[in-house]
Order: structure tokens, then sequence, then C-alpha cells
């Protein structure tokens, strides 16, 4: 007993793990569902990105690069698959790919509606922003036991970790994002007879697009720094081979795949970025970028064809 | 005119409490009183007035005075308290969801200070937006949006994005948006206060112009009084959220209600103001019918009255020329027949009524004599002299 402290214990940590037992006694149908659901999310992923063949998923890589951000960076991203090609670590990579894409896509599913809801309600936002505010500050191993406990090792708990570790950005960004569109344009849309969906689909959505493309961007980055973590419970890919490298002090094989998890953060943060950012106010800014280059590059063509 | 929308005690209030602010009001107690014991605002209080088919109603007040409360209670994007709005005698603060909707997209449009357009849609598309949110199909929206672009002269830019326009343009297709739904009433929030003076005077006139052709309902709210004379055919002015007086443009300068109102028109180009009609005088000088006396007769009374001019009018008061006594003598002393016209001062032109005061103090100050008046008809409504023109200054600043 130490001094001063008064004498009586919470036995919250006996409390989780009776929670725990209980949900796994109780739910296992739930969470077998979950686990096939998100297992065949991730894994149809991969196994389509597996099926393309290495040169071409490379090259389309590359021209996305190209034609979203830039030349320069269109020979950056020739550079990095040429390294990755180089120090053999293309099948990794893509797992990674898969899983970070996979689980991303499932928590912008969940985090863009609960987002929205946030923005649409104070009671929401009280409720929600405590729980975000604790999966953001829990360690990750913490709730990588119980992920493992539910759903066995493998990728289904890594990118449930990865899904709880990744999300909130997504959630908070677009809940931002809502709320921060102007109040005339609100009125305007109101004043002009939308109903609330219209309201939201019309005038909310595409005003806040620049902050949930940045929720996006966020969330990837931030599923790509658990790959590391997730590996230990066996989700494989490039956290593997950094695991590896560090149980077996093999500081050249850690790197390798540490380089290799850098590479794809570049690649996938500069591209995801140029879906948001496009220019400040214009077209491309607010309806997700790419469905407007699209009809812009076809309007331009189509005027150019007719001399105009 | 018949009224087409009716205010009857309209309040609002913000805030925990308005049942006892309301109860605060009855006592008497003033905004702010209220505000120090219950944290409730009083956004409206009392606003009681009717809006004719086709006017141009200016609400003006100070920022915080209640303005933009009350012109939005209209079409309920703020709910009132008590109180209620009638459109064409349908109550629409009883209105369900539907129904309101329903009323925003056929009767009431509106017109933002900072425009409020989608940026991530065309002009056209945005001209569209009402039509797009109420179901029309792409070719009526393409068609409508058009016909309101050419309204406002825009339709060159059709397939541009708002950030490529300017103020003025941006605020032309703010206008088209709100024209292209064919609702009947135009609530307009300071729609002109964020452009540059010259753009501003353009879009009123633009607005004056469009009324001409096409008679909406507007409400307008305004801080700038020069615009509010401009375009108003009544202005409303609010003080802490109560409106203080109504009125014609001319009312409300020549007679104000109190202080607050006053203060408005504190160094306000009065020349906007008033017109010749307004200002125009017919007791200063004689005035002869032209059947009724002769050249002889008048100069006789002229002498008499010791006055030096005098008006002659033919049937129906119409204005014919103004004499002074020294060419009716000239006039006299000549041989021969004497005639009227011989009299006549040459120099003196009749002005139109609904020119306004710019105009008339420099024809004052060209002419050696006063500027007599007419309305359309030719009819005589008086003369403008310097002391005239002296005193309606002097009455304003």
């Amino acid at each position: 007993m130490t001094e001063g402290i008064p004498d009586y214990r919470i036995p919250v940590g006996d409390w989780v793990e009776r929670g725990v037992d209980w949900v796994q006694d109780n739910f296992t149908d739930v969470l077998d569902g979950v686990s096939d659901g998100l297992g065949l999310v991730i894994g149809s992923f991969e196994d389509a990105l597996m099926a393309v063949p290495p040169m071409l998923l490379a090259a389309l890589i590359v021209a996305l690069a190209w034609w979203r951000v830039g030349w320069r960076f269109g020979l950056f991203a020739l550079a990095a698959m040429a390294l990755i090609f180089g120090i053999d670590i293309w099948k990794e990579t893509v797992t990674t790919l898969a899983l970070v894409i996979g689980s991303s896509l499932v928590a912008l599913a969940i985090g863009i509606p609960i987002g929205i809801a946030m923005a649409r309600g104070d009671t929401v936002e009280a409720i929600v922003r405590p729980v975000l505010d604790l999966m953001q500050t829990m360690p990750p191993f913490v709730y990588l036991i119980p992920a493992a406990i539910f759903f066995g090792l493998g990728k289904v708990p890594g990118a449930i970790a990865t899904l709880i570790f990744a999300m909130p950005p997504a959630v908070r960004l677009t809940n931002l994002g809502i709320r921060q569109v102007s109040r005339e344009h609100v009125e305007a849309g109101q004043a002009f007879g939308c109903t609330d969906r219209q309201l939201l689909l019309k005038v909310q959505l595409p005003l806040a697009m620049p902050s949930i493309m940045a929720g996006i961007n966020q969330t990837l980055m931030l599923a790509l720094s658990m790959v590391v973590i997730a590996s230990m419970i066996g989700a494989g890919g490039l956290g593997n081979t950094v695991l590896t490298g560090i149980q077996r002090l093999n500081v050249g094989l850690g790197f390798e795949g540490g380089l290799g998890v850098v590479l794809l953060a570049i690649l996938l943060d500069r591209i995801t970025q140029s879906f948001g950012r496009a220019k400040q106010g214009g077209p491309a800014n607010a309806r997700s970028g790419l469905i407007v280059r699209i009809k812009q590059t076809l309007g331009k063509t189509k005027q150019e064809a007719s001399g105009v | 005119m018949s009224d087409k929308l009716v205010v009857r005690n309209l309040y609002k209030i913000f805030g925990p409490d308005p049942d006892e602010a309301m109860r605060l009001l009855e006592e008497g107690l003033t905004k702010d009183e209220i505000f120090a014991r219950t944290r409730t605002t009083v956004g409206v209080r009392d606003a009681d007035f009717a809006i004719g088919e086709g006017e141009v109603f200016v609400v003006m007040g100070l920022s915080g005075s209640g303005k933009s409360t009350l012109v939005r209670m209209l079409n309920r994007l703020i709910e009132p308290t008590r109180g209620r709005v009638l459109l064409d005698g349908e109550d629409v603060t009883a209105m369900n969801n539907k129904a309101l909707i329903a009323m925003r997209r056929k009767q009431m449009s509106m017109v933002f200070q900072s425009f409020a357009l989608l940026p991530h849609k065309t002009v056209a598309e945005n001209t569209a937006f009402g039509l797009e949110v109420s179901g029309h199909n792409r070719a009526q929206q393409g068609a409508q949006a058009l016909k309101a672009l050419e309204t406002v002269g825009l339709q060159a830019v059709a397939d541009s994005y708002p950030y490529e326009l300017s103020g003025g343009m941006q605020q032309r297709v703010g206008l088209a948006r709100a024209l292209a739904t064919e609702a009947p009433i135009l609530l307009m929030d300071e729609a002109f206060s964020a452009l540059d003076p010259l753009i501003r005077t353009e879009m009123q006139d633009e607005l004056v112009r469009l009324q001409q052709k096409d008679a909406h309902t507007i409400v307008f709210i305004s801080h700038d009084l020069d615009e509010a004379i401009r375009i108003g055919d009544r202005i409303a002015i609010m003080e802490g959220g109560a409106v203080v007086q109504i009125g014609t443009p001319e009312e409300i300068v020549t007679n104000p209600a109190n202080e607050y109102v006053r203060s408005f028109f504190y160094g306000v180009d009065v020349s906007k103001v008033f017109s010749a009609g307004d200002i125009a005088e017919d007791q200063v000088l004689n005035v002869f019918q032209r059947a009724d006396v002769g050249v002889h007769a008048a100069l006789a009374q002229l002498r008499d009255h010791s006055r030096n001019l005098g008006v002659i009018l033919e049937h129906g008061n119409k204005f014919r020329g103004m004499v002074s006594v020294k060419t009716l003598a000239a006039a006299v002393d000549r041989s021969g027949e004497t005639r009227w016209e011989d009299a006549f001062i040459r120099s003196v032109e009749p002005t139109p009524q609904d020119v306004d005061l710019n105009e008339v103090l420099s024809r004052v100050a060209a002419s050696a004599y006063p500027v007599p008046v007419i309305d359309d008809d030719g009819t005589y409504k008086g003369i403008i002299d310097r002391q005239i023109l002296l005193q309606t200054l002097d009455r304003a600043g």
C-alpha cells in the first residue's frame, strides 16, 4: 500500500475481461458473420489485385500518378515500382495494398455516415466524440488482443484493428466539413425548397467534399501505419517483412520492408490528395474531382472538335 | 393593389425561455432589459404590415435590428415564435413540412448577400437549382434557366463556373436562380451589399428595369438608404426588433417618426428622394386661364398684386407659358393685335414632374426664372424657384 493513496479498487480490467468472454460466448454468429464479411472484402481485393499481371498493375499505378499529380510524380512512381520489383517485395506490397484499401473502404463506409449523423445532431456528436477520442488514443496493441480472441489470427483481426485505428479522421472530417458549410449556402438550399435529403446530397456533401477527401486521405495513411502492428497477428504483407527483419535482427530485411511501406504511403498520399485538393473553389474541388475532370476533358475535346 | 404578403403580430424570440420573454415584452420592458433578465434575445417584436402585389418593400435598419430575422420568417428559414404570415391569404406559419417546401419551390425565392452559389455547378446548373430540386426534367431546367440568364444578360457564360465570374456577375446568377423558378415573391437579403458601389448602382437599375417589365413582389433588406430610396416603393425601418416606421421614401424623409429614423437620413442625398413633382408649388405665381383673361387684364392684375411673373394655362390646366410684367408690357406696346405668344418668356421650358432633384437643381441654376413643372399630360403642377429648392435641401440636411 503506497502512502497517501486511498485504499479501494475498481476492477475495470475484470469487467472488460468478463465483457469479452460474454461477447464471445453469446455473439459467436455475429462475430463469425463479421469475420466472413470482412475476410471476403479483403480477400477479394487481394485476389483481384493479384490476378492482374504485376507489370500491368505497376503500369496502371504509374499512369494514375502521372495523370493525377504530374509527370514528375509519374517518374517517381516508375522508379518506385522498379525498386519494389528489384527488392522482391511485390507480393507483400500488393497484400498490404489490399489490406489497406479494403479496411479503409470499410472504415469509410462506416465512418462517413457516422460523420453525417454527427453533423446533423448535436446529441450524436456529444456521444460519438468521446468514442472517437478513445479509438484514437487507446494504444492499438490493446485492442489487437481482443481482436485476435474474437476473430483468430490472420487478416481479419488485422483489418479490424486497422479499421478502429483509421476510422476516426474520416468521421471527424466529414462532420467538420458539413458543419463548415456556410449558413447562407444551407439557407439557399432550404429557400429553394430542398428536402433534408436533397440538402445533404446537393448542398452539404458537395461543399464538404474537400474536407471529406482530407479525411479519406488521413484514413488511408493511418491504415498504412497499422500495417506492421497488424502483421503481429498474422495480417501478412510488408509488415511481415519488417517483423521478420526485427525478429532475426536482420537490419537489411527490415529496411527493405520499411522502404516498401514508405513508397506505398507516398503514392497513396499524393494520389488521394490530388482528388481532394484540385483547384481551390474550382469545379473539381467539390465533386470528388474525377468525374468532373473527365467531364471537363470530354467537354473540351468536344468543343475543339466542333471548332469552337 | 391587393395584399400579397401579410404579416400579423409577428414575434421571434431566441433563447431558452420565449414565454417569459413574451410576458416581459407585454409588461413593456426593452430588448436589453429582457436579455439581462432571461438571457433570451428578442429578434423581432410585433411586426405587423401588408405588402402589396408588385410592390418593392425595403426593410431597413442597423445590424442587429432584426431585419434579416424578419425576412427569414416569411419563408420560415427561421420559425416565428408568435404571429402569422399570410401569403395570398394562406397561413404560411401553419403549413406542414410538405406544404412549406412546395411553397418555397413555387411562391418565394431568395437572393443572398454572399451569393451562395454552388461552386461545383456551372452557371446554368446553379440557375436551374430551384427547378432541379422541385423535380423538373433536364430540358425544362435548361430552357427556364437560359431564359432567366437572358433576363440578367448572362446567357454567354452559362457554362462557366461561378469562381470564373466577378462578384457582380455572380450576383446576377443569384438573381437569375431566383427568377428561374418564376416565383411571384423575391426575398433579397442585402443582395447588393457585397458589391462595389458602381456595380451596386448598376444592379439596382437592373432590378428597377426588371420590375417595370415583370413586376415581382420584392422584400428587400438593406442598410443603405440610397439603395432603399432608389428601388423601394415603401420602406420599413426597424430598430431593436420593432418596426418603427413604414412609408414611402418621401413620407419618411419629410416626417421621420423618431430620432433613430431621422439619423438614417443624416447626410443623405435628398436629391434622390424627391422628384420635381414632389416639391413644385402652385401658389407662388399668379395663374391665368388663357380663355378667361386677356393680355391687358393680366398685366393690370400682376401690377395690382405687385407680382412680376405669371403662368398661362389652357383648358384642362395645360401649361402654355410663363409671362413677366416686362414681356407683357412689351407685347401690349407693340402695335396691332396683342397675342399671348408674344409675351411668353422664351427661355422658360416646362420640366416633367418625375425628373429628379439633381436635374432640377441644374435647370433652376441655369435659368433666370422659376422652372414650371408639368405631369405626363402636360398639366401644370406648380413651379420650383431657388427659394423652394433651398428650403427642400435645408429640411433634409
